[in-house]
């Protein structure tokens, strides 16, 4: 597909939905939002890129292969549920800590969660990448 | 404990990288954790002879009920030294004899995998961790198995000793589960007991106990080989000769018989004609003289010590069954040397005079001395030659006592041990003489050599250990034995063991049946041509309606079976699949409001219906039903593109932002998805007659209106109280606890922290399905006759660099 229209707007849409997919994952735990929702987004953002140049344009972009992405997501978070096991909680019990951040008044509060969504997130991205992006390939 | 597993776990994973920086050192260097461990193992020997277990406990996911318990006690103390000394020894010897194997790292890594399944199995005092640990020595042994996977025969015999193996294992876990509830029907608790330490007396008297009994000896039979299971065994041998010292002839194959013993306190009747006694005794005295038998007929070197290992497990199962846990454990022990030994030297004959049947070669020992040496006092100790003061001696003279000892079988079973043991002699003739001192039919096909050090290293201290045995039991064996045997048992011996050979040198007709089985394997020795002749009519028999031929004809039949099947349900029509997706689903409706007799009420609370609601209503039933009459499949996929957003909306109205959020996302890829899976099919036609469609428009508005009024009853009853006040409450408390979750968005808490256990699996099966697309998609020959993978390897591997 060689569109101008779609070639252009994915040039500014894609760092911005990236951005956003970010803030989502991050913001989830107080107000909507999450990891699924963020590596959706963010797939979405490399779908609409590989839809208005090509796959190979998208894979360069992301630079990084996907089913080693999948793996990541699936480790991080696997490995953030066994933290709890070091304090003798059960597996996946969430553990916070309040890291003092210069220039905050409050301090940022840092718990094995964030961790597991942000697995959840790479996950999440790099699953629906791979069907997008192989059935494409095939395609083109 | 559990320190020692978390070890073995992580060497697995480090293997590959050892090997690589290691070098030639790399034997050593691996060696040495499972020699530590084992030291560690062997410094526990005085305490627990003395009665004084381990237990360690980890609370895994005490909601559910699973505790990591492991104990160490007499019984997990004679494996875990198995499983740790004979595996540094292995390790020892595989870092010479794999040298050069492009993929040693890997073997190392399954290798290693295997011995922290073994060992957990044998220390695992809680049921389902047994049998996770159980599991994964099948799949470590599949793999094992398989390792030279260019060979048929390595892929047949990985899938087959997977597939009994597996089954059996399937059987067992339903029967661990009707043993852990009825132990907590006996003991009074709701949940079951599932510590194998706190089973309850009394297991033989509840109405469940043939189940019991049939389903854990089901696994337990075709993990240790027993017949008719036991052709997986000498399948097996396709693996590395040390794979089957270490899996096939030390460790692995005895888990069976390791949970036999474990259960045996509990399991037994404490009677001969007892079920559990009589299915031990008749399975093992079976097994025993079979796989001896077959044993004599084959001149493979590993095929001879494979068969022989059947007959010696049917040896321990039919001594724990008879009643003889003392005889069971000497003999547990003395196997694991002699036949450990031998295997490993049937690695050094292949590995350094190319040479794998014992019919052929001869007078090898000039020129491996100290292999000769080792094999002989195997053999020595394997045919339990009378007054040679030899591990397998002592082991063999408590065998025919016991069988002296049996009551009205008494007979019988001295026969058929008197039978196997000459069979045997026979076989350590053949393995542990011939190769060394026999004659020669030809020259060796390699210039035969002495092996290196980390090769001789295991099979000469297994041999001279088999003498320490027998003349100082003090130093090892007695305690060893006698905590393992007490542990079967269920309680400690009257009289102290006595394992020294010198005790078992007088007159008497146990004596006189070994020396006369003995004469016997001499006597088939040199008439061996005559002796293959006389049994070739039944061997044929074999071949015909044998268990490994019966295993032939039930994959057959599955495989057809699976034909046949796939050829009604999975046709390939997209249209049967939904419909018969629909139909299953109305179905089991159907049956349920049978069942109960009633419909459920559907409540009707219409009243916050406004403008909006009514506008999405009306365009999602417009978009039905312009998508059914669309003659254009992506002008189909858009328009249900929009139903989806419709449905955004709704949850967005309805306080769902997160919902909603997730739906606008995934409508969206959906939609992309199935543009390009559109590309594939082939162009949109309508072939189905008037009364086809009819019938599909009957089901669809069935399956739509049942869909509809379910959603309405659930929403109009409350059958258990929410759980949403528990959670806000968990997710912020009024006052922290240093327990809560910290957070507002209850949604994302729930997927996060409180089910991330639900969220994890999820993942991985996203991640499942993503292999299963690239497979299905990348793996087809492309056009130009290249395998698409070839090119995507290389392709994957730049990216991985640039990562």
């Amino acid at each position: 597909m060689n569109s101008l229209v779609l070639q252009t707007a994915s040039r500014f849409l894609l760092p911005l939905l990236l951005l956003l997919s970010v803030v989502i994952l991050l913001r989830g735990h107080n107000t909507p939002g999450g990891g699924f929702v963020g590596g959706l987004l963010a797939a979405s953002a490399f779908a609409l890129q590989a839809m208005a140049f090509d796959v190979e344009s998208a894979r360069r972009m992301l630079r990084v292969n996907l089913l080693a992405m999948v793996g990541l997501g699936l480790t991080l978070a696997l490995v953030s549920g066994f933290f709890s096991l070091s304090v003798g909680g059960p597996l996946l019990k969430g553990l916070w800590f309040e890291v003092p951040v210069l220039g905050f008044d409050d301090p940022i509060k840092i718990g094995t969660p964030v961790l597991f969504d942000i697995g959840v997130y790479l996950t999440v991205l790099g699953v629906v990448l791979t069907m997008i992006f192989t059935l494409q390939e095939v395609v083109e | 404990m559990m320190l020692s597993l978390a070890i073995l776990a992580l060497l697995s994973v480090a293997a590959p990288w050892v090997c690589r920086y290691a070098g030639p050192a790399r034997g050593v260097v691996l060696a040495a954790f499972p020699l530590g461990i084992g030291a560690w193992f062997a410094s526990k020997i005085p305490s627990v002879a003395d009665g004084g277990g381990i237990v360690e406990t980890f609370a895994w996911l005490p909601e559910l009920g699973l505790e990591l318990t492991f104990r160490l006690d007499g019984l997990g103390l004679l494996f875990a030294l198995l499983v740790t000394l004979i595996g540094a020894g292995v390790l020892l010897y595989a870092g010479t004899y794999m040298q050069g194997h492009h993929q040693i790292g890997r073997f190392f890594a399954y290798l290693i995998g295997f011995m922290t399944s073994m060992l957990g199995l044998v220390l695992a005092d809680n049921l389902i961790l047994l049998f996770i640990f159980w599991e994964l020595t099948s799949i470590t042994s599949y793999l094992l198995i398989g390792f030279n996977h260019d060979k048929k025969e390595s892929r047949s015999g990985a899938l087959q000793a997977l597939m009994v193996t597996g089954l059996g294992g399937l059987a067992m876990l339903a029967g661990l589960v009707v043993l852990a509830f009825a132990a907590g029907d006996l003991a009074g608790v709701a949940g079951g007991v599932w510590n194998m330490s706190e089973l309850p007396e009394g297991l033989s008297g509840h109405a469940h106990y043939p189940w019991i009994v049939a389903l854990v000896l089901a696994g337990c039979l075709t993990k240790s080989a027993q017949f008719p299971f036991y052709f997986w065994l000498p399948s097996a041998m396709a693996a590395p000769s040390l794979v089957s010292a270490y899996l096939h002839s030390s460790t692995m194959v005895k888990a069976g018989v390791y949970l036999i013993a474990r259960l045996h306190p509990n399991l037994a009747t404490g009677t001969a004609e007892g079920l559990w006694e009589g299915l031990l005794i008749g399975f093992g005295a079976a097994t025993m003289f079979v796989g001896a038998y077959l044993a004599t007929r084959q001149t493979l070197y590993k095929r001879l010590l494979a068969y022989s290992t059947v007959s010696s497990l049917g040896v321990m199962v039919m001594l724990i069954g008879m009643g003889h846990p003392d005889a069971a454990a000497a003999y547990i022990l003395a196997h694991a040397m002699f036949k450990g030994c031998l295997f490993l030297v049937a690695g050094i004959v292949d590995h350094e005079a190319g040479e794998k049947d014992v019919a052929e070669i001869g007078r090898l020992f000039r020129a491996m001395p100290a292999t000769g040496m080792a094999a002989l006092l195997a053999g020595i100790s394997m045919a339990g030659v009378p007054l040679a003061p030899l591990a397998g001696f002592v082991a063999k003279e408590k065998m025919i006592k016991a069988g002296l000892d049996a009551g009205p079988l008494t007979a019988l079973l001295t026969a058929l041990i008197i039978a196997a043991g000459s069979f045997t002699v026979f076989i350590a003739i053949m393995t542990g003489f011939k190769p060394f001192f026999g004659k020669a039919q030809r020259e060796p096909k390699k210039h035969a050599h002495e092996a290196p050090w980390p090769m001789l290293a295991a099979p000469v201290i297994l041999a001279v250990l088999g003498i320490v045995y027998a003349l100082v039991p003090a130093l090892f064996a007695t305690p060893v034995v006698t905590a393992a045997g007490e542990a079967i048992k269920g309680g400690p011996f009257e009289a102290a063991l006595r394992l020294d050979a010198f005790y078992y040198y007088e007159i008497s007709l146990a004596l006189g049946l070994s020396l006369l089985a003995t004469l016997i394997g001499v006597g088939i020795y040199f008439g061996r041509g005559l002796w293959v002749k006389a049994t070739s009519p039944f061997a044929k028999l074999d071949g015909v309606v044998g268990p490994a031929r019966m295993y032939d004809y039930a994959m057959l039949g599955l495989t057809k079976g699976s034909w046949a099947q796939t050829r009604v349900l999975q046709n390939g029509s997209l249209q049967v699949y939904i419909k018969m997706t629909l139909v299953a689903i109305l179905g089991m409706f159907a049956w349920a409001i049978w069942r109960t007799g009633a419909l459920p009420s559907v409540g009707t609370n219409f009243e916050r219906t406004g403008l909006l609601e009514w506008v999405l209503i009306i365009s999602i039933a417009v978009s039905a039903i312009v998508a059914t009459r669309l003659g254009s499949r992506l002008a189909t996929v858009a328009v249900l593109g929009v139903i989806g957003y419709a449905v955004a909306v709704v949850f967005a109205l309805y306080g769902g932002p997160d919902a909603a959020m997730t739906q606008f996302a995934v409508e969206t890829l959906i939609v992309v998805i199935f543009v390009l899976v559109v590309y594939h099919l082939p162009r949109f036609a309508v072939y189905s007659g008037l009364a086809v469609r009819m019938m599909d428009l009957l089901l669809a508005a069935t399956f739509g209106g049942v869909m509809a009024c379910l959603v309405l009853a659930a929403g109009s009853q409350e059958l258990f109280a929410p759980i949403s006040a528990y959670f806000n409450e968990a997710a912020m408390p009024e006052t922290p606890d240093g327990q809560s979750a910290y957070g507002r968005n209850l949604v994302n808490i729930i997927l996060v922290d409180f089910r991330s256990v639900d969220t994890l699996g999820e993942l991985v099966v996203l991640g499942i399905a993503a292999i299963g697309v690239y497979t299905l998609m990348k793996l087809r020959d492309d056009h130009e006759g290249t395998p698409v993978a070839e090119r995507e390897g290389d392709e994957d591997e730049r990216e991985g660099g640039n990562a």
